[in-house]
């Protein structure tokens, strides 16, 4: 095991009263170093937590918010669910898509931006709302979104998931 | 409206992120109470005594869940859900990262009443904000002996645990929450047991929504009678309603159960001009829809169980008569279809079969056939699966089929959406 790993990983296990409760959170602090859960981060998680390999791969499929593949340093996710749908999200999704040239879950050729269309974010009273490497954006209009597009072309992200 | 905000007093005008704040409006009091006057026995009774329900969405009373635990000396856990994620629900958020401490000292209260040495808080993996902000809250909670070792000086000690979610909708059902907790995928286990008998790691566990736990200190400093006497008997206390969509003025509402559908919308600024309602889901995703004629309706659990709805977790989204009820539907049973976790076959296919068909009438392809499949096939999915995931895949679509049927045939004649015949609500 890599040693920063390691050390990261022995923290989250003491947490715990059993061992397993830190796998979800390793592969978080996986993800924010690597940018997805790598392969290496499986068998590592495997080892610290005691379960197969093959086993952290179920557990990670589960979950949405652990990629497996490589995302963009940008990662756009909006609201598709019903409040975001009766205030626009559907035209907002048309205008993001040909924007960036890319369809849900695709990634822009030059790495830097994933889009997705995710399940309702609990923002329904700012519709449509979305989020930009977890940080939420509210009420925004497809000549919003250019204007946050800009800024984010402009930023250097640090993660595009942070663990904590 | 006249009614004095409870667990939302203060919030929008002061920073109750800060502890000092939070203490200045009464904070801490009711913990203070307690570990010095009260025993655990007595905390459950006034809670029991004050018939608060749950507010996640079954509404089951918290005094009564908290007494099914057996008392046989093994460690008993405490587990605030904060995985909020049912449509047109975003009051736990709010409560999370607006009033923190509010949520920390019924998390240490109802901890103290239960005898849970750990408490968990499983948050959303959406909300990372929230995270960090209750993360600081609770760091300075320590610091001034609310939670830990000997908090306040009283024989309890207890710690909280945050656990980050990471993107899973049925991760708020109670029995996946504990699986995700230990570190599985999140599908529901078979009950019983319940958690009260085996939970977390197989120990008597409660699982408390973030709202159900900010009503405790409340009810501990003004007493279960000043509870019980707001609103309806069976279904008493404030409620917060997030109202979304058609309204004017979106946002949480504070309300005492028992106000009128009609009236809750008035609250939220009314219709835009000119429109008319067509149809309310009362409580989120999951429940049925009710109509222009049934604004009179009481907003409280028994009352929307009367009308076949359910007041579920608050989720109030307000649809005029523009919105296409096949779009509307199409939404909400792709949401179920993707956040299935795929353990029971009606739920898991189900829920994929009505999506693709809701999503062919949308585009132009349905059948009449279609129709006659989405009239029948519901009695095959509702009740025949471990969790009430699958349950929640009908209610909205029953009720606006058989209400607005004439809709779902139009899509068929047309074979298109009659609202937006050029650009469809679904991209």
């Amino acid at each position: 095991m890599r040693p920063d790993r390691e050390r990261r990983g022995r923290e989250l296990v003491a947490k715990y009263p059993r061992p397993q409760s830190a796998l979800i959170p390793f592969l978080q602090y996986c993800q924010e170093l690597d940018g997805y859960v790598t392969p290496e981060s499986i068998d590592e998680a495997a080892e610290l937590v005691g379960i197969t390999p093959a086993e952290v791969e179920s557990i990670a499929s589960f979950y949405s918010l652990l990629f497996k593949h490589p995302v963009g340093k940008h990662v756009v996710q909006v609201c598709r669910t019903l409040s975001c749908m009766l205030r626009g999200s559907g035209d907002l999704q048309r205008h993001i898509k040909q924007r960036l040239g890319i369809g849900h879950l695709e990634t822009t050729p030059d790495g830097e931006f994933t889009y997705e269309e995710v399940e309702c974010l609990a923002a329904c009273d700012k519709a449509p709302c979305l989020q930009h490497n977890l940080a939420f954006e509210y009420d925004v209009t497809p000549q919003k979104f250019d204007r946050l597009l800009e800024q984010w072309r402009a930023s250097e992200p640090a993660a595009a998931f942070p663990a904590e | 409206m006249d009614f004095e905000p409870i667990i939302t007093r203060g919030m929008g005008e002061l920073d109750l992120t800060d502890i000092d704040v939070y203490r200045r409006q009464g904070g801490f009091e009711a913990l203070e109470r307690a570990l010095t006057g009260m025993t655990a026995e007595q905390v459950v009774n006034e809670i029991s005594a004050s018939n608060l329900r749950g507010r996640g969405g079954a509404g089951f009373p918290t005094g009564k869940k908290w007494s099914f635990l057996p008392k046989d000396g093994r460690p008993r856990y405490l587990v605030c859900n904060c995985d909020e994620a049912e449509p047109g629900t975003f009051k736990d958020r709010m409560l999370l990262d607006g009033t923190p401490f509010q949520l920390i000292e019924g998390m240490v209260l109802s901890g103290y009443a239960i005898d849970a040495a750990k408490i968990f808080i499983y948050i959303r993996g959406e909300f990372l904000d929230g995270s960090r902000v209750f993360r600081r809250a609770l760091d300075v909670a320590y610091e001034r002996g609310y939670v830990g070792k000997r908090v306040l000086g009283s024989g309890y000690s207890v710690d909280i645990l945050i656990h980050r979610g990471s993107g899973a909708y049925i991760c708020g059902e109670e029995t996946a929450m504990l699986e995700s907790i230990e570190g599985k995928r999140g599908e529901p286990r078979l009950k019983p047991p319940f958690p009260a008998i085996a939970g977390l790691y197989g120990m008597p566990t409660v699982v408390n929504n973030v709202e159900t736990l900010c009503f405790v200190p409340h009810i501990i400093n003004r007493g279960a009678r000043w509870f019980a006497s707001i609103g309806p008997e069976k279904s008493p206390g404030p409620k917060i309603m997030s109202v979304s969509g058609h309204v004017q003025k979106p946002g949480n509402y504070e309300v005492p159960l028992g106000i009128s559908a009609g009236e809750l919308v008035e609250l939220a600024g009314g219709l835009l001009p000119g429109r008319q309602i067509k149809a309310i889901q009362p409580g989120g995703g999951s429940s049925a829809a009710i109509f222009e004629e049934d604004l009179a309706t009481s907003i409280d659990f028994d009352s929307l169980a009367a009308k076949k709805t359910m007041l579920g977790s608050g989720g109030f989204v307000v649809m005029d008569d523009t919105t296409c009820m096949v779009a509307a539907a199409y939404s909400l049973v792709r949401f179920f279809e993707h956040e299935s976790c795929g353990q029971c076959t009606p739920c898991r296919e189900g829920g994929q079969w009505i999506a693709r068909m809701l999503g062919r009438l949308e585009a132009g392809e349905g059948s009449q056939a279609d129709l006659r499949v989405l009239e029948t096939i519901g009695a095959t999915i509702t009740g025949t699966n471990l969790c009430p995931l699958g349950d929640s895949i009908m209610p909205f679509l029953g009720s606006v089929l058989n209400r607005y049927h004439g809709e779902f045939e139009r899509h068929v004649a047309l074979q298109g959406c009659p609202f937006r015949a050029e650009e469809p609500a679904i991209a």
